[in-house]
């Protein structure tokens, strides 16, 4: 019971020590205003109990003190407000060159694909050092993605991407969450992310089934749903051409301009009619039914790969960009 | 206050046409109109749910003893938690001091002989009943497994448990919410006694006349939430879930928009009575009364726009999340305000330390915890991290039951004798006093570490390094369920063998105070004139100098 008993989390990020910090902070005003509220309380209840024959003197309020006593805590908190903004920017603003993992989440599993084409369920191995990013979507209910050690948290949605980026600083083992209620087994909803050394991590790897990685299982769905026949250029093309357009915007139908990103290619293979790109018919089919969210993950992955700037890690779901 | 109904404080026999003796048959109780019957019925009623929930937290606690999930299976804790939520969050926090105290107070505060619609009020009660009733039945049917939250698309698809007679309970409860709202803005504005102008009414009258804005405004908020749950769980009508073409994120932002709101429905009416403890057993007038008066109102106007801080990891634009993070900076100072003022209420005072105050001290002290870590909360880069943790269950009964229960509490003892006008035994009411204090912050304390450790709420089972804690709170939790239970005993005890009182064994200030204990059917013989403002104990003083 006594095993790895702990006060105070591994810290095992690079922003693990910056929300440390910012907490460490409020810790420390809230003991100080605790201390000076309790230590007063008990001042007075001591100093002005009941004694025979004194009466209570009565006091009507002091501006100066009400001014003052709202001022200091304002000031504080929006302190506090400040503080915190500025570690959730750091949290939250990914590095140009992040690792591209994709997750998927499902009651009641986490499934896992690397770059590389690897998978696993319930454990993410990655080199220490990296900046990673994972883009995560969830096949039924709200999931939502916790590594403690990390100090980040993310929701993982049903019907949008969202997503969630960090850089691991110590080789170790950590616990992984889901901490958003999904149902009967929520708390077997866990895993476990294994930071290792670089060398390590690409001997893994090496050491486990290698599928098609990402862009290329992307490709050869593109083929064999014969979305090339419509979105190439060619005597059939029916629909916009895709190259060069992933991190780009869209002008709809609608008059709209909406950006070209993993949300975007998502809804237009599942429900096309939603917001038709200008100047073509709207004679594209709905292929719900007929792809996982897995195989959408890696129509993505081949679309980004093709996109505007093929870099891997400059986009990022709509609406979470400053 | 008054000259005219200024009554002995000796003890005295009860009248005989006193409220309790206007009649013995259960009908004359369960078609009553008058307030303070339907008050008691409210606080049986509210008392059974209060046993239930609480019940169903032992269960939680004891499960968490062990790191596996071996008690009880998953879906049967997962019901335990979500049913302690729903039954003590909609059928205890939410009503528990304006339909107990308010009921029973308001007309009497202001001098009226009922609130402005007595028939309205009686069918609050019997809405607030119906929705419970409906809540057992979801119980005995089987039980809900969401969440008190009702999360979508989970509640609205994939739960395979009592989702619809629950949610059902909770929206015929929410009418008896709004009636109440409404009967005590209607009874505030009209039913004032002659010379009580708005600055001299008591503050938990200003704190109530807050809480029915809200009751009114956003109650049916939720009510229209719980509508399209249905909708789309009896009909498969896409609004949350999105295989249907629905958004999971709208529904906590419409949850959130009444459930942030909420938790002012619950603590306002509780800072209510703390003003009036704090001057009762400090016989002063409350320090900065205006200040405190309108820091209610404060509260109520942001309350209503900071909902979105329980969304900074649900997808929501980082633009936003600055936005409902500053904005819960600014909700946290009007509460600040009050602590400070009722700290300097005591002051120069004439403390005495009964229950009621020690209840009082009590909450002022677990309320700043509280209150204190919602700034954690509001903080972004913190939230993060200890969102869906322990951190925020703790946070949450730090102010729900270090600040509502305890005010409730507070309040039950120092206005049980008007209600019944039999003093409760005062020795073993402060060691349930204490009792209940030490075991809520062995109970409490322990799961805030918890949850900057990452231990994620609502977890059936736990990795073993979580144990000591979970140890601690659980016995804490043991504690804390003894000290309820005294009350439980000696109040019902009190009711046949406690002393007989006086209308006013505090000698405090108040138009409540001058009228017998109980009162009479009509609160008073002749509606009183006010001439000072509340909290008059310098004339309360003199006058008793006077008598002696």
């Amino acid at each position: 019971m006594f095993q790895d008993f702990s006060l105070f989390p591994e810290a095992a990020s690079t922003v693990a020590g910056r929300v440390d910090e910012l907490y460490l902070f409020l810790v420390g005003m809230t003991a100080f205003a605790a201390t000076g509220i309790f230590s007063t309380l008990l001042f007075f209840a001591v100093r002005y109990r009941r004694r025979q024959g004194r009466k209570a003197t009565q006091i009507e309020g002091s501006i100066p003190l009400e001014v003052l006593w709202s001022a200091v805590p304002l000031a504080l908190f929006v302190f506090a407000f400040g503080w915190g903004a500025k570690v959730y920017l750091e949290v939250h603003n990914r590095p140009k060159d992040c690792m591209q993992f994709y997750v998927t989440g499902k009651q009641w599993m986490w499934k896992i694909q690397h770059p590389t084409g690897q998978r696993e369920i319930n454990a993410l191995h990655i080199p220490v050092g990296e900046p990673i990013e994972l883009t995560m979507i969830s096949e039924d209910v709200i999931h939502d993605f916790f590594v403690p050690a990390f100090r980040v948290k993310r929701d993982v949605v049903p019907g949008m991407y969202t997503s969630i980026w960090f850089e691991a600083t110590k080789v170790g083992t950590y616990h992984l969450f889901c901490a958003e209620y999904c149902g009967t087994k929520h708390s077997q909803m866990i895993g476990e992310v294994i930071v290792m050394d670089p060398a390590d991590y690409e001997q893994w790897l090496s050491g486990q089934p290698a599928g098609a990685d990402p862009v290329e299982s992307g490709r050869l769905l593109f083929e064999n749903l014969l979305c090339a026949t419509c979105h190439e250029p060619g005597p059939r093309q029916r629909g916009p051409s895709l190259a060069g357009r992933f991190g780009t915007k869209v002008g709809t139908q609608a008059g709209r301009q909406v950006p070209f990103d993993e949300d975007y290619v998502r809804s237009s293979i599942l429900d096309p009619m939603l917001d038709l790109s200008v100047g073509f018919e709207p004679v594209m089919q709905t292929y719900k039914g007929q792809v996982t969210e897995t195989n959408i993950q890696h129509l993505i992955a081949y679309l980004k790969s093709i996109g505007a700037q093929p870099v891997a890690g400059e986009t990022s779901a709509e609406g979470e960009e400053l | 206050m008054t000259t005219s109904a200024r009554s002995s404080y000796l003890d005295a026999e009860p009248r005989e046409d006193n409220y309790l003796a206007a009649g013995y048959g259960i009908k004359s109780w369960l078609l009553t109109v008058d307030h303070k019957r339907i008050a008691l019925l409210y606080l049986i009623s509210l008392t059974a749910f209060f046993t239930v929930g609480g019940l169903f937290a032992v269960l939680v606690r004891l499960e968490l003893l062990t790191p596996q999930g071996d008690l009880f299976q998953s879906e049967i804790y997962n019901r335990l938690f979500t049913m302690h939520g729903t039954f003590m969050v909609f059928f205890f926090l939410l009503p528990s001091v304006p339909a107990v105290f308010g009921n029973f107070l308001l007309p009497l505060m202001l001098g009226a002989r009922d609130v402005a619609f007595p028939k309205l009020n009686l069918l609050s009660w019997y809405l607030y009943v119906a929705g419970g009733l409906l809540s057992f039945v979801a119980m005995l049917a089987g039980g809900v497994d969401t969440g008190w939250t009702f999360y979508a698309p989970y509640s609205s698809t994939y739960a395979n448990s009592q989702v619809i007679v629950s949610a059902l309970g909770i929206f015929v409860a929410g009418f008896s919410s709004i009636l109440t709202g409404v009967n005590f803005i209607a009874t505030i504005h009209k039913m004032r006694a002659p010379g009580l102008t708005w600055f001299r009414l008591p503050l938990f009258v200003w704190a109530h006349y807050a809480t029915s804005l809200i009751m009114v405004l956003g109650t049916p908020v939720v009510a229209v939430t719980i509508v399209l749950v249905a909708i789309e769980r009896l009909f498969h009508v896409g609004v949350f879930d999105p295989a249907l073409g629905g958004d999971p994120v709208l529904f906590q932002h419409l949850f959130w928009f009444y459930s942030h709101p909420a938790v002012y429905i619950m603590i306002l009416p509780a800072m209510g009575i703390m003003s009036e403890l704090i001057a009762a057993f400090s016989r002063k007038r409350v320090f900065g009364y205006p200040v405190v008066a309108i820091s209610s109102l404060a509260i109520a106007v942001l309350g209503f726009l900071v909902w979105g801080h329980h969304m900074f990891v649900s997808g929501q634009s980082v633009f936003a999340g600055f936005v409902f993070s500053l904005l819960s900076m600014l909700v946290a100072v009007p509460s600040a305000i009050k602590v400070f003022n009722w700290t300097a209420t005591l002051y120069r005072g004439s403390l005495s330390f009964r229950t009621p105050m020690l209840y009082a001290l009590g909450f002022i002290g677990l309320f700043t915890i509280g209150g204190l870590t919602g700034v954690f909360l509001a903080s972004l880069a913190v939230d993060v991290h200890v969102h869906d943790t322990y951190f925020v269950v703790a946070h949450f009964h730090y102010v729900m039951v270090g600040g509502v229960v305890m005010a409730y509490m507070g309040g039950l003892h120092f206005w049980w004798p008007k209600f019944f006008g039999r003093m409760y035994p005062e020795n073993v009411a402060r060691t349930a006093a204490v009792l209940i204090f030490a075991g809520f912050n062995l109970t409490f304390f322990p799961q805030f570490l918890l949850g900057y450790l990452g231990m994620p709420r609502r977890y059936h089972a736990y990795p073993e390094e979580f144990q000591v804690l979970n140890v601690l709170s659980t016995a804490g939790a043991s504690v804390l369920g003894l000290g309820f239970l005294l009350p439980l005993c000696y109040l019902a005890w009190s009711l046949k063998y406690g002393r007989k009182v006086g209308p006013n064994p505090w000698h405090a200030a108040g138009l409540e105070w001058t009228t017998t204990s109980p009162p009479p059917k009509h609160n008073f013989d002749a509606i009183p004139t006010v001439e000072h403002g509340a909290y008059a104990y310098a004339e309360l003083d003199a006058e008793e100098v006077a008598h002696a």
